[in-house]
């Protein structure tokens, strides 16, 4: 089990290596001579390469922060086992909900939003 | 001889168990005078109930390590002058990470343990007796020779001059954060035996050493690699066995 964390832990730094450049990059870049919110989601919506980069994101995230949270925690505080394990599983689905939410709500129109 | 003057050395030396005090003892400076003198000299001339350990006084049985002004270190192959600073004054303690029997000698146990856990020993790989009709069953007759220029050999080679000292894992942070570590010296020797052509527990050592308190423990501070008093790079050795672990876990041979 340790071994599969690690290589999960390596192997999402590696995708966050690229996606955190990326990402601060592409806003270094677009916001540079201003930028409205609306401009922003003009380009960003129907966007499938956009939608695609920040689903892999938010999944690289969803992998990376709770393992590396749950080695935090095993080293510094007496909270092990499987209650921690289950937290940090649940802590992982809710990065993957918000991040998830996050990319869609700038890659589909408000109506589709509203319902 | 007066305290402080150029002539004689002023040693503050830990006395007691865990719990204890310095007590400062004054000896006579002399040329390429070494850690090991001063121990002996104080133990012999001043205060004989004073323990220490100490076996060959050449840097070659490691059991005279003790940390000496703050660094973990051979007390045999220190001179007094190297560890000395400007301020001219000694300080010498058992070292750490393990248990303090007295003075400054320390419990090695739990540090030999380790190696245990990390299968540190060799596992012969058994051969088949009649050119394998029947299953491998007995050790190779012969001595399996690893030319020493060959990859592999060097490969062994990088960390098996280790002898056991304790200066890394009492330099190691994470030994002291977390008393279940393995630490750099028995991952060395497991790294070591990873890359030994002839030996046969790699499945067992990779397990022994991929649990949370084996080889992904490792911070990579490289104490370990900094006060090694024979050059070895456990950090190194470490690396290596994340890297054979992933190997294993990918399938493939490490």
């Amino acid at each position: 089990m340790t071994a599969i964390l690690f290589i999960a832990q390596r192997a999402s730094a590696a995708v966050l290596a690229f996606a955190v450049s990326v990402h601060l990059a592409t806003i270094l870049y677009a916001v540079r001579g201003g930028l409205t919110a609306g401009e922003v989601l003009a380009r960003t919506r129907d966007n499938h390469w956009f939608f695609a980069f920040y689903v892999l994101f938010v999944l690289a995230v969803a992998v990376h922060a709770p393992i590396g949270l749950r080695n935090v925690i095993r080293e510094w505080t007496p909270f092990h086992g499987r209650p921690l394990d289950v937290a940090l599983a649940m802590f992982a689905f809710v990065l993957l909900a918000l991040g998830f939410r996050a990319a869609v709500a700038v890659y589909l129109p408000p109506e589709a939003l509203l319902g | 001889m007066s305290p402080g003057s150029e002539s004689t050395l002023s040693v503050d030396v830990w006395r007691g168990a865990t719990e204890g005090r310095f007590q400062t003892f004054q000896v006579p400076r002399r040329a390429q005078q070494t850690i090991l003198d001063v121990v002996t000299e104080i133990q012999r001339d001043q205060d004989a109930t004073l323990s220490y350990r100490f076996a060959c006084r050449v840097g070659m049985c490691g059991s005279c390590a003790m940390v000496v002004n703050g660094r973990p270190r051979w007390t045999c192959r220190t001179r007094v002058g190297e560890a000395v600073g400007d301020g001219g004054k000694l300080q010498l303690e058992p070292l750490r990470n393990m248990t303090v029997v007295k003075d400054l000698a320390v419990d090695m146990a739990a540090f030999f343990d380790k190696w245990r856990d990390a299968k540190g020993h060799f596992e012969p790989s058994l051969i088949s007796q009649d050119g394998g009709r029947t299953p491998p069953m007995e050790p190779q007759a012969d001595f399996h020779i690893v030319p020493p220029s060959t990859p592999e050999r060097r490969a062994a080679d990088a960390g098996i001059e280790c002898i056991g000292c304790g200066v890394c894992h009492s330099a190691c942070d994470v030994v002291t954060w977390n008393e279940d570590y393995l630490g750099p010296a028995p991952l060395n020797r497991a790294w070591t035996l990873v890359n030994d052509v002839r030996d046969a527990g790699n499945d067992a050592r990779i397990d022994a050493v991929s649990g949370s308190a084996g080889c992904h423990a490792c911070h990579s501070h490289m104490s370990c690699t900094e006060f090694c008093p024979r050059g070895i790079s456990p950090t190194y050795s470490i690396a290596g066995l994340k890297r054979a672990m992933i190997s294993r876990a990918l399938g493939r041979k490490p």
